[in-house]
């Protein structure tokens, strides 16, 4: 796929993507959203990128290995999960809690926590399937 | 409604049983990821089928006052839907793999695990 | 009912409003803790010094655990924790009895010592492509099945592990190892879809995933609800997990691939988590079911055992041999699921533990023997008591351990299971367990005769692997052997124990549901 005006697009694409992913993946507490589908957002445009420009790009931008960042994600999902056996409630149960951010309030939840993480782990394990097919059809 | 959606899924487990009967690796993947959907729509058509009656409380009570959609399969077809995509992806790899490692997608040619015509072990020494 | 706004909302109907107690983290840890160790080890994939050390300690973090739960759960009765407050059967519970507790402990303290010996059996490249952390989330998603008290989780969980069995099982790529995981893949993926089919007709029947919720509702719907048909979808999906003889043909073809303690934990743990959700399903959701159905469980429980063996007889191959009697065994435990008396089941129990066990330290056993010896060649391997007579020790107690002759601890759960067949009339099928003794006894008896006693026949490796820390890992394992066979009191006691527990639905159901929270 190397025609010029592909090349050219895919990186903003990509970077509207992944911007677009993090918009699905915060709003995805009250209305259709969330963690699972955010990630596939960006994980099509880490692919989209690979497709591009090659899988050397993409790695280097990624910096972590996809792997890494998936393991992250799980480890944010069992910890906020484990935020609530501090607060002798069973395992999983949500703990709410306001912040003011610029003289706003906002919602923070160990809910959002474990989506954040299902998003790094949706992100990090089908942009490493992704890769390794790419890399294989280019080798 | 479910009568059509019970048909469907006959078909699909039709289709897919058809077809992971077959000797070549890519028909049978075809056939799993059928058979997975037709478990899917399965699962759909057990939890009953209620139309535009979203599961959503009133304002004012804290149960909601008819009978609404059942969202649970829903939550199921999702976890489902994940589990059989990643497999599928891992199973689409190494399909892939084992076609351009061992040059045959047919089943009958794939005995590197276990050769034909091996000796017998030893009798005794 | 109407609520103000601002008025303060009665929880008690939807939540669990009990305070969580330190024994809500026992059940969650066996879980949590592989599934946060898994997680670090990705993280650090490329630090492959610091894998071992950290799976090791995980293990072990999870395996106090699961001894505290076990401790816990034989004193004060099955312990229940619903995740997230909501109440059962809204919420998924995880509900800990004696059967999950006590195989869940055998598993992990296989998974230690499977852990241990891969510090010297896998190196740098197969830890970077991720052996530690698939170890960590499989022994996540096999504690995970012990534990869960949700049938649709159990289904997330056999998942859980099965994803994580395939990237061990390809470990290393060779060719061999792809064509063995294909067949594994795939056949294990219809298994774990007809389990998924006959949870869907499951919940369309009772509306409910809660196995505790089933098991109350299910004697007031076996008048017109199709629950045979679900007893045979369970049996076939589980029976498949779990190797039974007609649908076994999975195993055979892809154990003797990977490395040898990939092998090991697979041949040691995975089909026993079969085994048990057969338990779990057929004697505690489905008991009228599991009586029409166990004739034809008996057929099944004879034809895996003896044809099991007959296999193990035909092979050349050490690994392949094992993976014979692996398949043996669970045609062994299943018959004390087809008697399905108290004393059948707690026979199926121990059977379980031991051969968890027994298997898992054969399989390590072998790959000691090709470290020495350099193949896994019946025709080639020799010549092993004169060179490492320890090795022949263990193997010759490991193999009657298998074979079911004292002193070792395959006796017990036999004499229990030949006991309950001729108790309740089906001398036949004592006849089997006996005879398939019989033909483990010559399997593994020609394997010692060729691989020991027999002088050796081909030259060695130039090198041979330094077998010590192998030695470790299987006197490890051979210590509950011997105890076990020796001193088999607390261990019967233990699987009586988990008998009754599955049982006594009731009992189970109580705890789910204390009296007055839900209806």
């Amino acid at each position: 796929m190397h025609t010029l005006i592909f090349r050219t697009i895919a990186p903003y694409l990509a970077s509207l993507m992944v911007l677009f992913s993090i918009f699905v993946l915060l709003r995805g507490h009250n209305e259709p959203g969330g963690g699972f589908i955010g990630g596939l957002i960006a994980a099509s445009a880490f692919a989209i990128y690979g497709i591009a420009c090659g899988v050397a790009p993409v790695r280097r931008a990624l910096y972590f290995h996809p792997m890494a960042i998936s393991g992250f994600g799980l480890l944010v999902s069992a910890l906020s999960g484990g935020v609530s056996l501090f607060m002798d409630m069973p395992f999983l149960t949500g703990q709410w809690t306001e912040i003011d951010v610029l003289g706003l309030p906002v919602d923070i939840s160990t809910v959002l926590f474990f989506d954040i993480g299902v998003y790094f782990v949706v992100v990090g394990s089908i942009t490493s399937i992704a890769l390794a097919l790419e890399e294989r059809e280019h080798a | 409604m479910e009568t059509i959606l019970a048909a469907t899924v006959a078909v699909f487990f039709a289709v897919s049983i058809y077809l992971m009967l077959s000797k070549h690796i890519i028909r049978i993947l075809l056939g799993v990821a059928i058979f997975s959907n037709a478990v899917n729509l399965t699962i759909f058509t057990a939890g009953r089928v209620v139309r535009e009656v979203p599961p959503i409380i009133p304002e004012g009570l804290d149960t909601p006052d008819r009978i609404t959609a059942n969202p649970l399969p829903q939550a199921l077809i999702l976890t489902a839907i994940v589990i059989s995509f990643s497999i599928f992806a891992f199973l689409l790899v190494l399909a892939f793999r084992a076609y351009q490692e061992l040059g045959t997608d047919d089943t009958d040619g794939m005995r590197v695990a276990e050769p034909e015509g091996e000796a017998l072990p030893p009798l005794g020494y | 009912m109407a609520i103000e706004p601002g008025q303060a909302v009665d929880l008690s109907g939807a939540m669990v409003l009990a305070p969580a107690t330190p024994a809500d983290w026992l059940v969650v840890g066996p879980v949590a803790i592989p599934i946060v160790t898994g997680a670090i080890l990705l993280m650090v994939r490329h630090e492959t010094r610091l894998h071992a050390g950290l799976a090791v300690a995980g293990l072990l973090a999870a395996l106090l655990c699961n001894i505290g739960l076990l401790a816990r759960v034989l004193d004060q009765g099955p312990l229940v924790m619903t995740m997230g407050r909501w109440l059962p059967p809204f919420g998924i519970s995880f509900a800990a009895d004696a059967l999950g507790a006590s195989l869940a402990l055998v598993a992990t303290l296989v998974a230690v010592v499977c852990a241990l010996f891969a510090t010297a059996d896998i190196g740098a490249v197969g830890r970077r492509y991720g052996f530690y952390p698939f170890m960590m989330l499989m022994m996540a998603g096999v504690g995970g099945s012990f534990l869960t008290g949700d049938i649709f989780n159990l289904y997330v969980w056999f998942e859980v592990f099965l994803i994580s069995s395939f990237g061990l099982l390809v470990l290393g790529s060779q060719h061999k190892q792809l064509d063995g995981a294909t067949k594994y893949a795939i056949l294990n993926l219809v298994g774990t879809t007809l389990f998924l089919t006959a949870t869907a007709l499951l919940y369309g029947t009772f509306g409910t995933l809660n196995m505790a919720d089933i098991a109350r509702k299910a004697d007031g719907l076996r008048e017109n609800a199709p629950l045979t048909t679900l007893a045979v979808l369970y049996l076939l999906a589980f029976g498949m997990k779990a190797a039974a003889f007609p649908v076994n043909f999975w195993l055979p073809a892809s154990y003797h691939t990977p490395r040898i303690v990939t092998a090991a934990l697979f041949g040691g743990v995975l089909t026993k988590v079969g085994v048990y959700a057969l338990l779990r399903t057929l004697v505690m959701l489905f008991p009228p079911e599991l009586e029409l159905l166990s004739g034809l469980i008996a057929w099944v429980a004879a034809a895996t055992m003896v044809i099991g063996i007959m296999g193990a007889l035909a092979q050349t191959d050490l690994r392949r041999v094992l993976g014979f009697v692996v398949i043996s065994g669970v045609g062994v435990m299943l018959a004390g699921l087809a008697l399905g008396t108290s004393e059948g089941l707690a026979g199926t129990v121990f059977y379980a533990f031991h051969s968890m066990i027994v298997m898992t330290a054969l399989y390590l056993l072998a790959g000691v023997m090709n470290g020495l010896g350099g193949s896994y060649s019946l025709s080639k391997l020799s010549g092993l008591y004169a060179s490492n007579p320890l090795v022949a020790a263990f193997a010759l107690l490991l193999m009657l351990a298998a074979a079911g002759l004292p002193p070792a601890s395959g006796l017990w759960p036999k004499v229990m299971l030949v006991r309950a067949s001729l108790d309740s009339g089906q001398p036949w099928l004592a006849f089997a367990i006996l005879a398939t003794g019989f033909l483990t006894t010559l399997a593994l008896g020609r394997v010692f005769i060729l691989t020991i006693w027999r002088p050796r026949v081909v030259a060695g490796p130039e090198t041979p692997a330094s077998p010590y820390l192998g030695y470790v890992a299987l006197a490890v394992l051979s210590l509950p052997v011997v105890v076990m066979g020796l001193y088999p009191d607390p261990v019967i006691s233990v699987a009586e124990r988990a008998a009754s527990a599955i049982l006594d639905a009731p009992a189970y159901i109580g705890t789910v549901f204390p009296e007055g929270a839900a209806q």
